[in-house]
């Protein structure tokens, strides 16, 4: 039975990347602009935009030009960027990894901020703390990461210029890693030079994104943990002499956590799409930094295999999300 | 109806009222401001003087009396394009929230009664619209159908959609369950009169709520896709338009930053209050 779920959502899945394969292609085709003029300079001959025209396959007819793209996205060719003109391929797998440590970090510190908080609230339930939290926690959720992150430039750019504002790394400094990784590798090769420069650039953006997330997680864990402390076994604990505090942290948190992670996934899917601002916002050289660079300039092969590559994420993480939660809740494994 | 002054404890009732009255005052102010901005704006909001750029501030020294909230690189008055840039905002938020409403809520209804096909093909194209990431998805719309204002709009709505539809199509489902539609259908009433009659009034609270909240939504895309330069003409004063100036400019005129943050950061705020207030009013659950 949880073979055949696993088998439909599979099947959605990829049917899901096929129609954003159509979208995406369609829109970038009817785009006004011609990449090919953009590329060549002035006084260039009828041959020459002609030869280029055929070199990108930009002569043929549409459904044809889709069939070839997809064609090779299917073997892993995703074409070559008009701008940079490097594979789109190595071009996108080199950003992801900045992508994926800023998303990750962010859901670290949403995660922590938002379980501290809920763990907090629900301590000092129904007294003033818990109403000020609520309300704390509601007005962070209604500002979109986009402001979050324009208040740290402001904040942490002119009143207290402490953090990076802008970039990933220091350029100064000497790296020379196998993997795009910086943060992670570093930790794991001990160069605390590269793992605080990151560190340093990332905190802000990571925080813009983090923020609404945290308050959701802070208001829902709060409600499960609640509704959790009413229940006879959290008495017994109690009367077994265990203080609040620790009924909440040993007894009531895991029993709480598993409905506010079903939301954390689809939420984080969120977040990652939020990166395509805060990164331009803090000149942070991500996926989403390139991709407003590759519409602007209409760099086509380029915009399609980066919004190809968050679609893939996007639905990767709500599948991986879906099975984990079916094969986590019991009553939900057959159905 | 529900009872909308219903109360069971005194001091949860000013609360909640404080948290209506507030984004409302809010709006109002950007309403007036809209309105009158020929008459409360000290300048042109056009009007560039190079004698007189990056002036501070009034609480700050160098400042000068005719400019309250300083001026930008080049010279325009910061409070009289904020005050345009109300109209601005209001338009967008007002426009696209309806459009991005009427679009959603649609095909919501359409695939929550009529099930089968329909709601086949329209959850497939929701599942497919929310695999894009929002705002690239929206910088991309844009620099297809060009730039300006009806281009913000439209790419709003054709991106947005999805939460109407989500939420319409779900509580069309099951208020297509209830009794009521079936005596309707009993009685002679048509599918399509049954929808329109009897089972739109039914989610209509809910649609009001989430208008409120996509006009908070619609000011941010517009703030965004100004930023990256992708909404009207970087002259022309909009909010989003002086913030992306004001990043490009942080480290010599940061309140031309600070000014349109605060009214965008207040707004967004109001109008997500709002929503979320009376979707409370309209839920008898939630009250």
């Amino acid at each position: 039975m949880l073979l055949k779920t696993v088998f439909v959502r599979l099947l959605t899945t990829a049917i899901t990347l096929f129609g954003v394969a159509v979208v995406v292609f369609t829109l970038v085709r009817v785009a006004p602009g011609n990449p090919i003029s953009m590329m060549l300079p002035p006084g260039a001959t009828e041959e020459d935009i002609a030869a280029l025209t055929a070199l990108y396959g930009f002569d043929k007819s549409l459904p044809h030009q889709f069939m070839i793209w997809i064609g090779g996205v299917i073997q892993g060719d995703f074409g070559t960027s008009i701008t940079l003109r490097q594979p789109v391929d190595e071009l996108v797998l080199g950003r992801l990894p900045a992508t994926l440590e800023l998303s990750l970090m962010a859901l670290l510190i949403a995660l922590a901020l938002g379980g501290l908080v809920a763990v907090i609230g629900a301590r000092k339930r129904s007294t003033g703390t818990e109403v000020g939290l609520d309300l704390t926690t509601g007005a962070v959720l209604s500002i979109p990461d986009f402001l979050w992150g324009l208040i740290f430039v402001l904040l942490f750019g002119v009143l207290w210029p402490v953090l990076s504002i802008s970039g990933r790394v220091d350029p100064r400094l000497d790296i020379d890693f196998t993997t795009n990784f910086y943060f992670f590798e570093g930790l794991l090769r001990g160069r605390w030079d590269v793992v605080s420069s990151t560190f340093s650039h990332m905190l802000m953006p990571a925080m813009s994104l983090a923020l609404p997330l945290a308050a959701m997680i802070a208001q829902l864990l709060k409600q499960n943990l609640k509704e959790v402390l009413n229940q006879d076994y959290t008495t017994l604990a109690r009367v077994r002499g265990f203080s609040e505090t620790s009924v909440i942290l040993r007894e009531a948190l895991q029993n709480a956590a598993l409905p506010t992670l079903a939301l954390v996934g689809v939420q984080f899917t969120f977040l990652i799409g939020g990166t395509v601002i805060v990164e331009r916002l803090f000149a942070y050289e991500g996926l989403g930094n390139m991709a407003i660079d590759a519409v602007i300039n209409r760099d086509l092969p380029l915009i399609q295999g980066i919004v190809l590559l968050f679609a893939a994420l996007f639905t990767v993480i709500n599948l991986l999300v879906d099975l984990s939660y079916t094969f986590l809740n019991p009553r939900l494994r057959n159905g | 109806m529900v009872d909308a002054t219903y109360s069971p404890r005194p001091m949860r009732f000013k609360v909640r009222n404080l948290r209506l009255w507030l984004p409302l005052l809010w709006i109002a102010t950007l309403i007036i401001a809209a309105v009158f901005a020929p008459i409360f704006a000290p300048h042109d909001p056009l009007a560039q003087d190079l004698m007189l750029e990056r002036l501070p501030p009034f609480f700050i020294d160098g400042s000068e009396p005719g400019h309250l909230l300083g001026t930008d690189s080049l010279g325009r008055d910061v409070l009289s394009r904020m005050i345009y840039g109300a109209r601005i905002a209001l338009f967008v938020s007002v426009i696209a929230a309806f459009s991005t409403g009427i679009f959603g809520s649609t095909l919501g209804l359409i695939a929550g009664y009529y099930g089968g096909w329909w709601d086949r093909v329209i959850s497939r194209l929701v599942d497919i619209w929310m695999a894009f990431p929002p705002v690239l998805f929206a910088v991309l719309l844009v620099a297809v159908i060009g730039t300006g204002l009806t281009s913000v709009i439209f790419a709003i709505a054709l991106i947005d959609w999805t939460r109407f539809a989500r939420v319409i199509r779900a509580e069309t489902m099951v208020q297509a369950q209830m009794d009521y539609v079936d005596s309707a259908r009993i009685g002679g009433a048509r599918r399509m009169a049954t929808l329109l009659s009897e089972i739109l009034p039914n989610v209509l609270p809910s649609i009001i709520a989430l208008l409120a909240l996509e006009m908070g939504i619609a000011v941010i895309v517009e703030a965004i896709l100004s930023f990256v330069n992708l909404s009207i003409s970087s002259d022309d004063p909009t909010w989003g338009s002086m913030i992306s100036e004001g990043r490009g400019a942080i480290h010599f005129a940061w309140w031309v930053l600070l000014f349109p943050l605060i009214a965008l950061f207040l707004t967004v705020l109001s109008f997500s209050t709002l929503g979320e207030g009376l979707k409370k009013q309209f839920d008898p659950v939630l009250k």
